[in-house]
């Protein structure tokens, strides 16, 4: 009797620890929650509320979105990050298959080597780009030799497109790579069994297959050229682009609502593009 | 053969991307360590540019390394946690949390500095210290040690191995830290890779955050670039490049041994 | 469609690592059959419908289809239709679209593809499928859209690697027939890959038994139940039991649990013979042993009976009586159903 009293608490209080595990669970996420209520969503709401201050007689949003020079730096911000995404997406989508198929001497040296720039920060990328198109640059020297006259062009917004593919095109030649890996290779063989050529692989099997691997690395690309800001602000805060434009009138100008709103705007461009990249790949049906 | 010549043209083209991302830095190194930029190698091999740089911004080494290693601290305690936690639960809510821990990289870090600065710049004490700092760096870095945890739980199948634990008798703090925590090992070593790799270049939040008093070594590349001689700041990037490389070859290795686990 | 004789002549295979899959292969199949290459893992049967299929090229020897020369032809130059074993069907087209896209590379017009694509969905029996997404398709549509996109350019020479693999065992019975049917109705020299003996039985014209990359034999079904040229295809197709004999007697031979009718003039070492040749006998009987296992199959009961052997006998017996455990069983054989191999 004795032990199927025991048998019997044993079950019950073996079912309660497991059961207590969910609870438990929730506990551990509780610091993170903290951190992230505190430093994070308390600020932003606070930073959206103040873009909505009354400054000057109008309120922040009302200011950017009316104001030609904010809508321009928005506008170029966009376009500059749009470029650069396709740039890399291109570039980083022909190497990266490449080095995703072929084996030879040396590859997995030039992998490396072409990796390692993505953590480079943004401040020495633009020092980088300084150092091949600045005033004295390799380019400048290669145009004083070849031409009489130095090539710069570091301090324009060919040295920010410049400065941006510099840190997206490795980040596309991993992301392309790793999708390389999980690609079906018997479609490709289904395709040339139908009489298909390479080229008509490439293009009815191989870049659909890379589709949404392609697609939301290149949001991100996107996304990290629209917040970049280390690389404009080395290469000169004349550079018309929109978080350049944000440091300015909150620095120099000290007009906080003004800046909240165009830190608000860039953040939720941003996070629209995001969306629609995931929404697009969901969409699509190919699983990786 | 046709398949080989494209091939060539590849090879080739794939090359000269990587000379694009090779030649800044070889330049970089150049400058750093030769007399004299401009006649290059010839004018000879100093340390001089080094010693220079050293003697200017070492605070800025240090305390990017405190901060560094603090984010790394600092992550690890909120970050392991909230990883067994989003595992466990697995629902919507969890989903949810991801998604909001992954938008303060998503979104531009001049927008987090800000709201920061805006909501707690007022106290100055808490503003003026490497603190403030910390705080934009563990925010950023979160989700780089949250995911590849995560996803080593996954693949431990954890709830099971915690089921068995708890059905010997262990009880929830127990079972965390002799199941949960020695199984993630390799995990919790990339993120930790990572997040320090990601602190000690950090830039776009810090440079707000900064102080004259808390100055990293991003915000002193910055300085440099702008304000002192091409060799000093090529130097001072070589030290930082110094500083990264191991790390992101050890981040590799690390990756690379990880991947191989799980195929086994 | 007139068949396409293919001739394979001193074909070797070795990959990168050394391993030879394909050691001089010399085969003919001729126009309009249905061969069936079979054999356990790495034998080499996929490497040489591969070889065939023109996505490997052989190290050493040649690939006719009738009298051209097609060894050095990529497979998109050698007009071939292939099935592949998960289907590889183009996820980012819909069926139809799947279907036609031999057609497009051929350069027909959309009226002539949408006249084949229809005549094709017909043939495969989806008739009103043809703008479903492949997602929605279950295995069985699948595996039949595979064979519609490969048929459509009416190719020289069809090959199917495993084509029935991938679906559940009453699935599987059900296509096997219709696509036995499909075969011959279209007449088409057709090559598949499989590792089901059942399967190459039903399907095959002719099987190619290979082991560890050579032919082990090539012969129609039935000679190679019945008449296997070796052990190993004696063993891989069907069940065997082994009598090793110790002795010539008056009336056969005697082997372990009893005594073997045996018409031969000569002495075999060993004498083989099929389960299903072995008949339970109450009384007078050749062998007799102890029951030790005994598995109902539906149709037929599996008997395992020890007559003192290495191994026990294998007896599938239609009578499906329940025999007690340890039971004294009693076997009778007929002499023109026992076989000698050399190995």
């Amino acid at each position: 009797m004795t032990a199927s009293v025991l048998k019997a608490q044993g079950t019950t209080s073996g079912k309660r620890g497991l059961l207590r595990l969910r609870p438990t669970a929730a506990w551990a996420l509780a610091p993170a929650a903290a951190m992230l209520f505190a430093f994070w969503l308390l600020p932003l709401a606070h930073l959206i509320l103040l873009g909505g201050e009354d400054r000057d007689g109008s309120s922040g949003y009302w200011q950017v979105l009316s104001s030609g020079q904010y809508l321009n730096s928005l506008l170029q911000t966009c376009v500059l990050a749009i470029v650069v995404t396709l740039a890399a997406l291109l570039v980083g989508g022909i190497s990266g298959v490449f080095l995703a198929r072929q084996r030879f001497f040396g590859r997995s040296a030039l992998v490396a080597l072409l990796t390692f720039p993505l953590a480079f920060p943004g401040v020495v990328v633009g020092f980088l780009v300084i150092l091949l198109a600045g005033r004295q640059g390799l380019f400048a020297m290669l145009g004083m030799q070849l031409a009489g006259e130095r090539w710069i062009f570091a301090y324009s917004l060919t040295g920010l497109f410049i400065g941006y593919l510099y840190f997206s095109i490795p980040r596309v030649i991993l992301t392309v790579m790793a999708a390389c890996e999980s690609l079906d290779r018997s479609l490709e063989e289904a395709a040339h069994s139908l009489g298909a050529g390479h080229w008509r692989v490439v293009c009815d099997v191989i870049v659909p297959g890379l589709a949404p691997a392609l697609v939301s690395c290149g949001a991100i690309c996107f996304a990290t050229s629209m917040g970049a800001f280390g690389t404009a602000f080395t290469l000169g805060t004349r550079l018309n682009v929109t978080p350049v434009a944000i440091y300015n009138v909150f620095t120099n100008y000290a007009n906080f609502a003004v800046a909240a709103a165009l830190s608000v705007v860039l953040g939720a461009l941003t996070w629209a593009v995001l969306l629609l990249a995931r929404r697009l790949v969901k969409n699509s049906g190919t699983v990786l | 053969m046709k398949r080989s010549s494209l091939f060539v043209m590849q090879l080739l083209f794939t090359l000269l991307v990587c000379a694009f991302m090779l030649v800044p830095v070889l330049l970089s190194l150049m400058a750093g360590l030769t007399r004299n930029y401009f006649q290059g190698v010839s004018s000879g091999l100093t340390f001089d540019w080094l010693i220079q740089v050293w003697q200017a911004y070492s605070p800025t080494v240090w305390l990017s390394i405190q901060l560094a290693v603090a984010c790394a601290v600092c992550v690890c305690v909120i970050g392991v946690p909230a990883a067994y936690a989003l595992v466990r639960m697995n629902n919507r809510f969890s989903r949810a949390f991801e998604e909001l821990m992954v938008l303060p990289v998503a979104m531009p870090g001049l927008a987090s500095a800000l709201a920061l600065l805006l909501t707690y710049g007022q106290f100055g004490g808490f503003r003026s210290s490497w603190l403030f700092i910390l705080v934009g760096h563990v925010l950023f870095t979160l989700p780089f040690l949250v995911r590849p945890v995560m996803a080593v739980m996954q693949r431990q199948h954890l709830p099971t191995l915690e089921e068995a634990a708890a059905s010997l008798g262990a009880g929830p703090i127990k079972r965390f830290f002799s199941v949960v925590v020695p199984n993630c090992r390799a995990g919790i070593l990339a993120g930790v890779l990572m997040v320090v790799t990601l602190s000690l270049g950090e830039f776009n939040l810090t440079w707000m955050l900064h102080t004259p008093m808390t100055k990293t070594l991003p915000v002193g590349l910055a300085d440099s670039y702008a304000s002192a001689r091409l060799e000093v700041a090529s130097a001072y990037t070589l030290i930082f490049l110094l500083m990264i490389v191991p790390l992101l070859i050890a981040l590799q290795a690390i990756s690379a041994r990880l991947s191989r686990g799980e195929s086994r | 469609m007139t068949g396409t004789t293919i001739r394979l002549q001193g074909c070797r295979k070795a990959f990168a690592d050394g391993t030879v899959a394909v050691h001089d292969l010399n085969l003919t199949i001729e126009p309009g059959e249905t061969l069936a290459i079979l054999g356990p893992s790495g034998c080499g049967k996929t490497t040489t419908l591969r070889l065939i299929a023109g996505l490997e090229s052989p190290n050493a020897g040649q690939i006719f289809f009738d009298d051209h020369d097609v060894t050095r032809l990529p497979i998109e130059k050698r007009d071939v239709g292939m099935v592949f074993q998960n289907y590889a069907l183009f996820p980012n087209l819909d069926v139809a679209g799947n279907i036609v896209y031999g057609l497009k590379i051929r350069g027909l017009s959309p009226a002539e593809r949408n006249k084949r694509c229809a005549e094709l969905l017909e043939l495969v029996g989806l008739q009103e499928h043809g703008k479903r997404s492949i997602h929605e398709l279950s295995g069985g549509q699948r595996q039949r859209v595979a064979l519609a996109r490969a048929l459509a350019p009416r190719p020289r020479v069809l090959l199917l690697d495993e084509p029935l693999a991938a679906l559940d065992a009453q699935l599987r019975e059900r296509l096997r027939s219709e696509l036995d049917e499909l075969l011959r109705g279209l007449g088409i020299t057709s090559v598949f890959v499989t590792h089901d003996q059942g399967e190459a039985m039903a399907l095959g014209d002719r099987i190619l038994v290979m082991e560890k990359g050579r032919v082990a034999q090539l012969a129609t079904p039935r000679e190679i139940y019945q008449q296997p040229a070796n052990a190993f295809v004696a063993s891989f197709v069907g069940n065997l039991n082994a009598f090793p004999v110790v002795e010539r007697t008056a009336q056969g031979l005697r082997v372990s649990g009893g005594e073997l009718p045996w018409t031969g003039s000569n002495l075999p070492s060993t004498v083989y013979c099929r389960p299903e040749h072995l008949r339970v006998m109450a009384g007078e009987s050749h062998l007799r042993g102890r029951l030790v296992g005994q598995f109902f199959q539906g149709a037929q009961s599996r008997l395992l009976v020890d007559v003192g052997g290495a191994q026990p006998l294998l007896v599938d017996s239609a009578d499906n009586v329940i025999h007690t455990p340890g039971a004294l069983i009693g076997l009778a054989v007929a002499p023109q159903v026992l076989f000698t191999l050399n190995s």
